[in-house]
């Protein structure tokens, strides 16, 4: 895909020119409430250009609503958001954005290449560039040899792929994707993450949410940890497990009795026991030897031991004391 | 087994208040409305209007006159309503013509001059004294015969007063009297000469198809404008409505777009109904082509905003359904869609024109019926055309609640 400047297209006269120095995006203290729950509870992130940038959090989290807030779907009760230094609701920003929502919103009665065109049309696109435009985005999605067939006809991985196809047409320079591989097949997730790289390779802001801690590790540059409507951690995978554990390692351990005798153990031994697991951080592996013995003079039975280097899942679970997939 | 699937099927019922709505309160709002028609109720009787010209002034015409006037199923109009509080003069033989083609009523009555003088009552029928005409517009099926019939009874009744009265005037009378009394006899066995006269639609050879083609027309537009217009509910349960307004498409945009496309899509519907009715029962439509033109498109974009309105109004496709078939069925069947608004009773009547048939079938009367001009729909065009604007107005007041969360 080429990647031609927002100005190349059929925009309003009005649509101001984006330019280099801008923030992809900025958003500070973000608010938004649903009633008495907090959807977001004071948001701060900063894009960096060309950067993707990974929202992981559990359903629930907030991140949906994060992103529907940058799209300009939603209106927060207060804090800021600028997309390239301009609001979410204005022209500039409408161009630059490309919002590849978790629904798969698509006229499912219209063929994959009608739904390009009528998007292509709705945001701005005319005459010989949206009909390039179209010709890109299925080859870019391979459903080329599928252009004619009616979307409700189409697998559920060919449908994810047009739904990104749809966010992207007018070749925004800043793409929210909200989970877009959610119920996908590994072959059609592998197709899926091959597109995103080579949106990447063009030079396209990402803001990726997910609550899959591999496609996260795997695809974004800085990974963001939201829970309970904040970001309570960010950095790169290796600062965030560096932040967290440190240098160290984390055991496992299961107890065929877990009464209050463990509890006090655990606890004795620097421990915590999460789900009716008792977790541990070790320095060196060399210490899983006196964990054992330690447990065998206490009169404990161990039925499961292991050992793992923390990762993505490790910092959700010790930051939040939930799993990620709650 | 059996109790546990009611028991799924009675919670399902009664969470979903759209099903709850078109299961019992659609039959019972029907019931109210077909029994407010045609339940008989003594104070909403239809009564006919009817214009009444008295050419003779004789004492016997008075007699007709007062009758009809006293005949509790006929509205009778001798005079046009004062227009500032000034008196208008008694109707004409012409004015009524005219009062009858433009729809005042659909039945005048002329007594010719000469028909209370009679010499000689036994050759009353054919000599002297002339034939009562009956002006009808047969658009409305029952107003002629109801009149006619009336007539028939008025007449008798006045002329038994008149005979009665002679009979009074003194002895040298009571052969005449006799006499007459033998002519009613007569009378009464062959009934009194009216003369019928189509003055609307003397050409036409089916009254009724235009009138059905309207009716049932709007009905189904408006089903098909209101199911169209939900699509809109449908897009914003499955995200297509949030992306599309993330892009350049604002609500208002979207809102026009909807309309002109359900306007374009019940108008065709129209053409096809009103071309059916050419092709198989001979509707006169090719010399009504300007005055179909804005009939056709003021009510498509009349019930278009209807359907809007209705979706915009609506959380859910059930709700809608639900909604969309009682305030259809409401509105159809008071405003003359199911069966003539000339047969309900004046209160109905007057709420017919509340709905988007009754002046929509009453456009398509003028330009197919009464063969008027176009610059004459101006009403209907207006509280169509304004109708339309405020159903939009709210409809789109009601869209905000799509615009942001």
């Amino acid at each position: 895909m080429s990647s031609p400047t927002v100005a190349a297209y059929d925009l309003p006269l009005s649509a101001p020119t984006i330019t280099a120095c801008d923030s992809p995006l900025r958003i500070d203290s973000l608010v938004k409430h649903f009633g008495e729950a907090t959807a977001l509870d004071g948001i701060t992130l900063e894009l960096r250009s060309g950067e993707c940038l990974g929202l992981l959090g559990p359903n629930g989290a907030g991140k949906t609503t994060l992103i529907r807030s940058i799209a300009g779907r939603v209106k927060a009760d207060s804090g800021t958001i600028f997309v390239f230094g301009s609001p979410p609701n204005s022209v500039a920003a409408r161009n630059a954005l490309g919002w590849i929502p978790q629904e798969l919103a698509l006229y499912s009665g219209l063929t994959c290449r009608e739904n390009l065109q009528s998007f292509g049309r709705y945001n701005g696109l005319r005459g010989l560039v949206l009909a390039e435009a179209v010709e890109r985005c299925l080859e870019w999605t391979k459903l080329a040899d599928r252009s004619l067939e009616i979307v409700r006809n189409l697998s559920g991985g060919m449908k994810r792929r047009l739904n990104m196809a749809v966010g992207i047409i007018h070749q925004p320079k800043l793409v929210l994707m909200d989970e877009p591989t959610v119920g996908v097949d590994p072959q059609s997730r592998n197709h899926i993450f091959e597109m995103i790289a080579q949106l990447r390779e063009e030079g396209m802001s990402i803001i990726y949410t997910t609550h899959y801690m591999e496609e996260a590790e795997r695809l974004c540059d800085r990974i963001a940890i939201v829970d309970h409507g904040n970001i309570i951690a960010q950095g790169t995978h290796v600062e965030l497990v560096q932040r967290t554990f440190g240098p160290r390692s984390e055991v496992f351990a299961r107890f065929v009795r877990a009464d209050q005798r463990v509890e006090f153990w655990v606890a004795q031994r620097g421990g915590h026991i999460i789900d009716g697991t008792a977790q541990f951080k070790i320095d060196h592996p060399n210490e899983v030897a006196a964990l054992l013995d330690a447990s065998a003079m206490a009169g404990l039975e161990l039925c499961d031991l292991s050992l793992r280097k923390p990762n993505l899942e490790s910092v959700f679970l010790r930051l939040t004391g939930r799993e990620l997939r709650d | 087994m059996i109790f546990a699937i009611v028991r799924t099927a009675t919670l399902a019922l009664l969470r979903d208040r759209g099903a709850l709505a078109l299961n019992f309160l659609l039959p019972l709002a029907f019931f109210s409305i077909f029994a407010l028609v045609f339940g008989g109720r003594h104070d909403v009787t239809p009564r006919v209007k009817v214009l009444v010209v008295d050419e003779d002034g004789s004492r016997f015409s008075q007699g007709l006159v007062h009758g009809l006037e006293q005949a509790g199923s006929l509205e009778v109009r001798t005079r046009p309503e004062s227009v500032n509080g000034s008196e208008q003069p008694d109707y004409t033989a012409a004015t009524a013509k005219a009062g009858v083609k433009n729809g005042t009523a659909p039945v005048a009555v002329i007594i010719p001059r000469g028909l209370g003088d009679r010499p000689d009552p036994s050759s009353a029928r054919d000599a002297h004294r002339g034939t009562i005409s009956l002006l009808e517009d047969v658009s409305d099926a029952v107003a002629p015969l109801m009149v006619s019939g009336t007539l028939q009874i008025v007449t008798m009744t006045a002329m038994l007063q008149d005979r009665t009265e002679q009979l009074s005037d003194g002895p040298g009378k009571v052969h005449q009297g006799t006499e007459s009394l033998r002519a009613m006899s007569g009378l009464a066995n062959e009934g009194i000469a009216i003369t019928a006269t189509r003055v609307v639609g003397e050409k036409k050879s089916s009254p009724l198809i235009s009138f059905y083609a309207a009716g049932i027309g709007v009905l189904f537009l408006l089903f098909t404008t209101s199911g169209a217009s939900g699509a809109l509910i449908e897009e914003a349960e499955n995200g297509t409505l949030d992306r599309v307004l993330s892009s350049h498409v604002t609500m208002t945009a979207l809102m026009l777009g909807k309309l002109t496309f359900n306007s374009m899509l019940a108008f065709v519907q129209l053409v096809l109904m009103f071309v059916w009715g050419w092709a198989v029962f001979g509707l006169d439509l090719w010399t009504h082509i300007p005055g179909f033109m804005v009939m056709g498109i003021t009510t498509a974009v009349a019930v278009a905003a209807f359907g809007l309105l209705l979706a915009s109004l609506c959380r859910t496709r059930a709700q809608l359904g639900a909604l969309s078939t009682l305030i259809i069925l409401a509105m159809s069947s008071v405003g003359g869609s199911m069966f003539p608004r000339y047969l309900m009773p004046a209160g109905m009547q007057k709420a017919g024109l509340l709905t988007i048939n009754a002046w929509a079938i009453d456009g398509f009367t003028k330009v197919f019926w009464r063969d008027e001009r176009i610059s004459q729909l101006w009403p209907q065009v207006l509280v169509l055309v304004g109708t339309a604007v405020v159903f939009l107005a709210i409809a789109r007041a009601a869209a905000r609640r799509w615009e942001f969360v």
